[in-house]
């Protein structure tokens, strides 16, 4: 197997997509380096390959190239892949349209028109169209399972702790995790097994065995007992498309064996607040290093600090500056007790309506998005009601559960549909057997953009 | 001065003696070429990620526990954050609202009076990298290799009362964080910093005055010279009726003054959270036990020991057992030479002396207890004389090779055989007919300054009490 076709089908149809922000270097060096079929990915642009460009889709990242590579990275050097180029992105993660960075917006293989979600765009993007059968990811709020589901493929973000984040370029720590996206679950659980384990480099990776998750991929979820939160069916404020494909998702798996079980998890409704607290104080603090001083852009003035700002100003899109503004802001003495403080308090209400609820379930089932992809520039600016498209997938986030987005319909005009599911703590086994099962069961992962 | 109390608190930042940095596994060796010890994580490279050293982590618990503060249940560690060029990632890791300890108390010992200095906290945070400054070429460049460089900073209460309590602090705490041996606490270096929190108040008022906070002082004698320069600078301001100011000072070594730095108006708001990257920890209260059980004798105790077992002076203990390695040292010589006391003044008096010249420490050098053991014995058995032994002491430093070796190689011992001392007297009393007619007219001195004159003649090797047995009886029968 070689590379080229892969590189023609860039070619064919990256110009299109805008998904693929740089080249792997040995393109021009080596085309023709053989491969193993399947072990061809991209990769976000948020996670260091040393020697290659990393900006996190952000100009004040221009001309960097890490001295390293990400754990992850390595690990998949190890295993023989080869790295397909660098995936577009929100500018640091922060979005879920893929519009915001630097290079452009990414546009959904589905419509042209639309966008297709993010922030991990380019990556569901470049899956989605067939020019690699897998790409990695960063997911912070949502940002591997909303555009999974957008674009149609198979999303996981797996328990925090579980991938180490060593050269993952922060958003917010304490939320971030890698995974994969795949056009099936099978890859996902192939692509979970290179990537996973405790790294000494990340103190919040745990140490923990870590299963063949491939031994998950059985077809059967007879009394699997699947939760269905009341909170995340709300009336109104839903596109009707979706709910009609989440409750008939549901009754395929109940056709199947699964019982479903109602569960409550009252908090939900503070969760993008929190999150909006939360993130923005970490992100704040993460990206204080981009000042010009070692690495990057930098923008020359008379002194230091001119140069600091001239530097911050030129390099940082608007949704940075707006979320950098907003971290400063609720950190700052005063404001700290009444936003950050109380944020954290609500961050724990909402992993303990986790936890009680996984009392009662294996799963929990809920629709991924609200509404399936949006056009460009629809949402671009009203930022609330672009931060309200993570509704379903932050609660995750803020517990460390590990979550996943699979294909589970389509609307009329053609696009598709997420359901996703929930597990608790490290067992992103119970997600992989029910979405394989359900997969085996529907054939919504086989249909293929036109593009 | 006399009608105002002058309250003073420190605050020590301590760099911890570990291989490697508190968070990376970079060498934290002194000197070495610019940025050459640095990584990822000491660059703050995006998507580098901390992890915790867990020897400095340690070495903080044992410096906690030797003064006497409370271990924190929990302990995490938060983010700093401010802009500096030297700080790579724009904040600093480091404790803010639960420091790793609290609640201790250090007992130091002054002008023959015993107090309790309290200590408000101890915490553990990464150093920041250094910075130089080419104002000819307009350029200024950074050293990261002390960023991440594993820092105590050790906090006390407003308890001392003058810039000399100020001082005896800071030398008990380093005697301590040297016999527990969690940093060399070389000033001069850097491995110890000091800040200091002063203000001045009306005897016997009892709120405190308005403070000022002092930077930059690189060694003992600067901390003393600042503290009390500015504790009259505020007094000279209240007299005048005039106010302090809450503000940020430098001490200036050379024109030897303090400065204004920055007022209070400019001080940061540094917006610390809990730093995400690294997991809180507890240490178990068994472990603790088990590190405080551990604890080497400290100072204090030592010295309280001394004065007992040796019968020594409190001076005399005191001064023995500030340097750990010199205290080590005194009770190894004890063991080969039983006199306390004669050892104890060589130590504090030409050993002392050698080792502040030379800016070493005693297990630096080749000069070991035996040495000193038989330059005792040589003096004790009068083979040498005291002047003799002084002498040679540099040479068993440099070279490291017994006294006795060096006094029979040299021929330095004593001349106690009359016979041989004979013709120099002869010639001595032929050379100063003066001095004998000045001795026989009842000047007693002359007979010093002819003993003298002999023992120039024998380079100091005559044994003076015999030379002046000799004279006497020569000048006496007339002869």
């Amino acid at each position: 197997m070689q590379i080229k076709p892969y590189l023609d089908r860039i070619d064919a149809v990256n110009k299109k997509l805008n998904a693929i922000i740089y080249l792997p270097g040995f393109v021009g060096l080596e085309g023709s380096r053989p491969t193993k079929p399947g072990k061809v990915i991209t990769i976000k642009d948020n996670i260091c390959v040393k020697d290659e460009p990393t900006t996190c889709g952000s100009k004040i990242l221009e001309g960097f190239k890490p001295p390293y590579d990400a754990t992850v990275i390595k690990k998949l050097k190890e295993a023989g892949f080869v790295l397909m180029g660098k995936s577009n992105m929100d500018e640091f993660a922060f979005g879920s349209s893929c519009e915001t960075s630097c290079y452009g917006p990414t546009r959904n293989p589905w419509d042209l028109e639309r966008i297709p979600g993010g922030s991990s765009g380019g990556s569901a993007a470049s899956v989605a169209a067939g020019i690699v059968p897998m790409a990695l990811g960063s997911d912070t709020g949502g940002s591997i399972r909303q555009p999974a589901s957008l674009c149609g493929i198979v999303g996981m973000k797996p328990t925090y702790g579980r991938v180490s984040r060593y050269g993952l370029i922060a958003f917010a720590s304490s939320l971030d995790q890698i995974g994969p996206l795949t056009r099936n679950v099978s890859d996902s659980a192939m692509l979970l097994n290179v990537i996973s384990g405790h790294d000494e480099m990340d103190s919040t990776s745990l140490d923990l065995p870590v299963p063949d998750f491939t031994k998950s991929l059985v077809n059967d979820v007879k009394k699997i007992k699947i939760g269905i939160p009341k909170e995340y069916f709300p009336e109104g404020g839903m596109d009707k498309e979706v709910k009609k494909a989440i409750t008939k998702s549901k009754d395929t798996l109940i056709a199947l064996g699964a019982e479903p079980v109602e569960i409550s998890l009252p908090h939900t409704e503070y969760a993008v607040s929190c999150y909006y607290i939360i993130a923005p104080a970490e992100a704040s603090s993460n990206l204080a290093r981009f000042d010009g001083d070692q690495y990057g852009l930098r923008k020359h003035a008379k002194n230091m600090v001119d140069m600091h700002m001239n530097t911050r100003t030129a390099g940082f899109g608007s949704e940075a500056k707006r979320r950098i503004l907003l971290g400063t802001y609720s950190l700052s003495s005063g404001y700290y007790e009444a936003y950050y403080l109380k944020a954290m308090k609500a961050r724990t209400k909402i992993k303990h309506d986790f936890s009680d609820a996984f009392k009662l379930c294996d799963v929990i089932l809920t629709p991924t998005t609200p509404t399936p992809a949006f056009k460009i520039g629809e949402k671009i600016d009203d930022p609330l009601s672009m931060y309200l498209s993570d509704i379903f997938t932050i609660p995750a986030n803020l517990a460390g559960i590990p979550g996943i987005s699979i294909p589970c319909g389509f609307t009329e005009a053609g696009l598709p549909i997420g359901l996703q599911l929930l597990a608790k703590p490290f067992d992103e086994e119970a997600l992989i057997r029910v979405a394989y099962t359900f997969e085996q069961n529907t054939d919504f992962h086989k249909r293929k953009p036109n593009i | 001065m006399k009608d105002y109390e002058i309250v003073i608190g420190l605050e020590a930042h301590v760099q911890l003696l570990t291989q490697s940095k508190v968070f990376c596994g970079c060498s934290t060796k002194f000197g070495l070429a610019p940025n050459s010890s640095t990584c990822p994580v000491c660059l703050g490279l995006p998507g580098a990620l901390p992890v915790l050293n867990e020897k400095a982590f340690l070495h903080a618990i044992k410096t906690a526990l030797a003064l006497k503060c409370r271990i924190q249940d929990i302990i995490k560690f938060d983010r700093k954050n401010y802009y500096y060029p030297d700080l790579p990632k724009n904040f600093q890791i480091s404790q803010y609202d639960k420091p790793l300890a609290y609640n201790g108390y250090l007992e130091i010992e002054h002008n023959n009076a015993k107090k309790k200095i309290r200590i408000t906290r101890v915490h553990l945070e990464e150093d920041a990298g250094k910075l130089m400054h080419d104002p000819g070429k307009g350029l200024s460049y950074i050293d990261f290799n002390r960023t991440g460089i594993p820092l105590l900073e050790i906090v006390s209460e407003p308890d001392m009362r003058s810039p000399d309590e100020g001082s005896a602090y800071l030398q008990d705490l380093k005697s301590i964080l040297q016999y527990l041996k969690v940093s060399d606490c070389n000033m001069e270096e850097g491995s110890l910093r000091c800040d200091a929190n002063i203000s001045v108040r009306p005897k016997g008022e009892g709120s405190l005055g308005v403070k000022a906070e002092l930077k930059n002082m690189n060694s003992f004698k600067a901390v003393r010279d600042a503290l009390s320069y500015e504790a009259e600078r505020q007094v000279e301001l209240l007299r005048k009726g005039e106010s302090v100011v809450q503000e940020t000072r430098l001490w200036n070594e050379r024109k030897g003054i303090t400065e204004l730095m920055r007022t209070k108006e400019e001080t940061h708001d540094y917006r610390y959270f809990p730093e995400p990257d690294l997991v809180p920890l507890t240490v178990d209260k068994k472990e603790i036990e088990k590190i405080k059980r551990s604890l080497p004798e400290l100072p204090q105790a030592k010295k309280k020991r001394f004065t007992a077992l040796y019968g020594l002076g409190k001076y005399d203990a005191g001064v023995l057992t500030r340097d750990m390695e010199i205290s080590n040292f005194f009770e190894e010589t004890i063991k080969l030479f039983d006199k306390p006391k004669k050892i104890a003044n060589w130590l504090s008096g030409d050993i002392a002396s050698i080792l502040n010249e030379r800016k070493t420490t005693i297990g630096e050098t080749r000069f070991k207890p035996a040495h000193l053991a038989e330059l005792l014995e040589l003096i004790r058995a009068e083979e040498i004389s005291g002047k003799i032994a002084k002498e040679i002491l540099p040479e068993i430093f440099r070279l490291g090779i017994s006294p006795k070796e060096i006094v029979r190689s040299k021929g330095l011992k004593q001349i106690k055989d009359a016979g041989e001392l004979t013709s120099v007297i002869d010639d001595v009393l032929r050379e100063n007919k003066k001095s004998i007619d000045d001795y026989k007219k009842g000047k007693k001195n002359a007979l010093i300054f002819l003993v003298g004159q002999v023992m120039r003649k024998t380079k100091g090797r005559a044994n003076p009490k015999i030379v002046n047995e000799i004279l006497k009886k020569r000048l006496d029968d007339g002869g």
